[in-house]
């Protein structure tokens, strides 16, 4: 367990600007108790700084997680958020995507959303933006990237795809071919083993 | 989960399918029946008497019956009637006289509403389908073949069988239950459609077993040395009054040879047993111990429910025999599917209500618990819902909430979880947290840390660390936690219905093993307690077992240890106390402080919860006591032994010899090595 590096902390917050903009400074400055990243096994660990001292106790073989797990660190040296990051983004998310019903199941098994399961969209989302998809219940259910802006969505037809699952094109173990990411909560069931 | 269970309770089925050789009766009463259907509402109440008279005087009347042997039937019914009015002080004489309009009574208000017309029939239905019948209705049922005596302790059983599944698992054989009220109810009126046809084809059926019966009767009789099958009535008397023959040893060596005994000749034994067992003075059969009988009834529920001979024997032994056998019993149905609604994410109500839409059927588990939900039947996969992955709950057995709610963790603790996977203990305590100070979740084994970690995530717990240490290092690892869960690993024999390996793969060493780590455990779980903790300081030890030397054993043991810990109550509100004394063992009074949970009691896992305070390390009380006590002791031998040892000082080595040798041998036993034979005896003597 260490701090990250310059470099990791810039390929860090790029990626969460992404779903988060701006918002990104409450994730460092938190009014009720400070709070840190640090790495542990290609791992980046969003972690409140108490918690983080009593786990510099642990010896690094036998610690296995603490806080909260953001994503990894690919080894070419690319960040990739986990879907363990859900709840932090879709506090402080800025573009949402709400879908159907009938639209929460293809998605959890890791398709796309296409327009005809699209419930709601946050107005003027531009392209290729990170996105946080909700059910209709405002719970949140994963993240992805729009495949067209707000605008342009009105125009197309109802299988077209509105947000790709697949945030990221990568070389994580690809499991199910259907889910080449994981970017969504059934990736719990999933991806388990690869997860952590 | 409803489905499942259903399918989980007939699974017994097929072990009953053997015809009845245990009872000439049946043979005569199906010949009889495929003669003369009518005749049965008046051929009945006579032989009813006529058993339940003959019953009571079983011990006795084994020697006389067959002398008696020629007398007639009609002889000798008349002759019982006057017989059974005149004592009807003798435990069962009110069944004497009504006793078949009752049971049939019973059963048409219970179970077939509105047909009362159809007595005979229905009995007569009782008495065929009786084979096919799943073990725990058998126990309900069988009220008119040979069970007056018995009568009471099987209601006491049936009523708490209803008690129990009726709310959790809805059994469509379970007349009385409220919710399948109208379709039992539908069953009935079908079965009296074609009752008539039905009872025809039953009866055939009879007449073609009828010989076979016969075949398997003669071997019966062959094993009693009654040859006497002249006379029927006489034979059924014969059974009757000698209702139970406990085996011989040798008896028992030979059924073993012929491959095992019938399972039906099992379960009737074993009744009887639990029956004799029950009132021994009375029913025992002369010169035969009740060593005897427990023997042979932990050998049939070993051969019955299928366990080995050692744990059948354990297990038993935490029981009065009727309720051991309720308790193999409920080993075999599934306990109820709950789930644990997450505070962090959601409210227990919001969450009901979302699942509701899913088609869920579900009710709060109990008033002891306000995040816990049961479910009784679902039409999603319960583990795959989008409520689920969100983690707005956790699938978790009702019994583990149990450790939880006694430690009761306060905001802003440091709480330490030594055997935590998969999590739902760990996320419960986060939960209690608030996400607020910190939880350690420890388990040894890396690979189950994986299904840890991913629950904690989903459940949104912040807290968490998760750790992977063998636990007995854990003081050197961290301290200073203000509690503690352990929730040891253990022999599972409070969850043998979830994982029924348990039943043959544990022996004595496994106990013993197991015994010694969970008080290895237990003190590293004490140790890293901070005494000083202003909120805390408690430790709650935990098990899915219910066997005692994982349970009050080690608690004992690490009260007697570390004398600055104290059982303290463990504000669960329902459950038995500890034993505080078991087969010899006496363990410290305090131990009644815990509590155990029982599969046939609660209708939860098997589990034992104790909650320990920590206080601070007195190095006073332990001076303190000492000094009193040892030199009093020195006081006492003073001026005796003052004497001796001025006498001759130095070492006897030719006295001590015997001693060092001895010695010596057991520490080669010890270290598993064959000591030498004893080659001067002289020395012992």
């Amino acid at each position: 367990m260490r701090p990250l590096t310059e470099e990791e902390s810039k390929a860090v917050f790029t990626k969460l600007a992404n779903y988060i903009g701006k918002n990104l400074i409450h994730l460092i400055d938190r009014q009720d108790e400070p709070y840190c990243f640090r790495l542990h096994k290609d791992r980046v660990y969003y972690v409140s700084e108490s918690s983080m001292r009593l786990g510099i106790s642990v010896a690094r073989p036998n610690l296995v997680s603490l806080g909260t797990c953001f994503g990894k660190f690919s080894k070419t040296g690319k960040f990739k958020l986990h879907v363990t990051a859900l709840d932090y983004l879709a506090q402080y998310a800025k573009y949402k995507v709400w879908i159907k019903p009938n639209g929460e199941m293809p998605f959890l098994y890791g398709n796309h959303v296409v327009k005809a399961h699209l419930g709601r969209i946050t107005e003027d989302t531009p392209e290729h933006q990170g996105v946080v998809v909700f059910s209709m219940k405002d719970i949140p259910l994963g993240f992805g990237v729009t495949a067209r802006s707000t605008v342009d969505t009105r125009k197309l037809d109802p299988t077209a795809i509105i947000v790709f699952h697949q945030a990221y094109v990568s070389s994580t173990v690809i499991r199910f071919l259907y889910s080449p990411t994981p970017s969504d909560v059934g990736e719990y069931l999933r991806d388990e083993d690869t997860l952590f | 989960m409803g489905r499942r269970a259903k399918n989980k309770q007939g699974a017994p089925e097929p072990l009953e399918k053997k015809t009845y050789s245990t009872s000439k009766k049946l043979g005569k009463r199906k010949a009889d029946s495929d003669s003369d259907l009518d005749d049965r509402a008046t051929t009945r109440p006579p032989k009813k008497i006529k058993d339940s008279k003959a019953k009571p005087r079983a011990p006795d009347s084994k020697p006389s019956s067959k002398a008696k042997g020629q007398n007639k039937s009609s002889v000798k019914t008349a002759k019982s009637i006057p017989k059974s009015d005149s004592d009807n002080d003798f435990g069962d004489g009110w069944e004497d006289v009504e006793g078949d309009v009752d049971v049939n009574d019973e059963f048409s208000s219970d179970e077939f509403q509105g047909i009362t017309n159809n007595l005979d029939d229905l009995s007569e239905e009782d008495d065929e389908d009786y084979p096919l019948r799943s073990t725990t209705q058998k126990f309900d049922f069988d009220t008119d073949e040979e069970e007056e005596g018995i009568q009471p302790v099987l209601k006491g059983n049936k009523s708490k069988q209803h008690e129990r599944p009726s709310k959790i698992i809805p059994t469509s054989s379970d007349g009385s239950d409220d919710f399948d009220y109208d379709e039992s109810a539908d069953e009935g009126r079908v079965t009296m459609a074609n009752m008539e046809a039905r009872s025809r084809a039953l009866d055939a059926k009879a007449a073609a077993e009828a010989e076979l019966d016969e075949e398997e009767l003669q071997g019966a009789v062959a094993r009693k040395d009654e040859d006497d099958d002249f006379d029927m009535d006489e034979a059924d008397e014969e059974n009757d009054a000698e209702p139970f023959h406990l085996p011989t040893a040798a008896e028992r060596e030979a059924e073993k040879h012929a491959g095992g005994p019938d399972l039906q000749v099992v379960q009737r034994r074993m009744r009887e047993c639990i029956r004799v067992l029950g009132k021994f003075k009375q029913l025992a059969e002369k010169d035969r111990s009740r060593s005897e009988y427990t023997d042979q009834l932990v050998a049939d529920i070993a051969s019955y429910y299928g366990y080995n001979d050692f744990l059948a024997e354990k297990l038993s032994q935490l029981f009065p025999v009727a309720e051991a056998v309720e308790f193999f019993e409920a080993n075999e149905v599934p306990r109820p599917v709950t789930i644990r609604t997450n505070t962090l994410k959601t409210r227990r109500r919001d969450l009901a209500q979302a699942l509701v839409n899913r088609g869920v059927n579900l009710e709060p588990i109990g008033k002891w618990t306000n995040v816990g939900l049961q479910v009784f039947e679902s039409s999603v996969p319960i583990g795959a819902t989008p409520e689920y992955l969100a983690g707005h709950y956790m699938l978790q057995a009702a019994s583990s909430f149990l450790p939880v709610i006694a430690l009761s963790p306060q905001p802003n603790e440091r709480v330490l979880d030594m055997a935590s996977a998969p999590g739902g203990k760990t996320t419960h305590i986060a939960a209690l947290l608030q996400n607020t100070g910190v939880v350690f979740a420890n388990d040894t084994n890396k690979a189950r840390t994986k299904s840890l970690t991913a629950n904690v995530h989903r459940l949104g717990c912040k807290n968490v660390v998760v750790c992977s240490y063998d636990g007995r290092e854990f003081p050197k690892v961290m301290g200073g936690f203000d509690r503690v869960l352990l929730d040891a690993p253990c022999s599972g024999t409070g969850v043998i219905s979830k994982d029924q390996s348990v039943k043959v793969n544990k022996s004595e060493r496994d106990f013993t093993m197991l015994s010694h780590l969970q008080k290895q455990l237990i003190l590293c779980a004490i140790d890293s307690v901070n005494p000083e903790s202003k909120t805390g300081g408690y430790i709650v030890y935990s098990t899915c077992s219910v066997t005692v030397d994982e349970n009050e054993a080690v608690v004992d043991y690490a009260l007697r240890k570390r004398p600055n810990v104290k059982l303290v109550e463990t504000g669960l509100s329902f459950g038995r106390e500890g034993y505080t004394k078991y087969r010899g063992k006496i363990f410290n009074p305090s131990v009644s402080l815990t509590r155990r949970f029982y599969p046939h009691v609660h209708n939860m896992d098997g589990f034992y919860v104790a909650k320990f305070k920590v206080e601070k390390r007195s190095k006073a009380a332990a001076t303190v006591e000492e000094p009193v006590t040892i030199p009093e002791k020195f006081v006492l031998g003073e001026e005796a032994a003052v004497e001796q040892v001025q006498e001759d000082v130095g070492f006897d080595s030719e006295e001590d010899r015997p001693y060092l040798e001895e010695a010596k041998r057991r520490r080669m036993k010890a270290k598993g090595l064959r000591p030498p034979p004893r080659s001067k005896p002289a020395h012992r003597a």
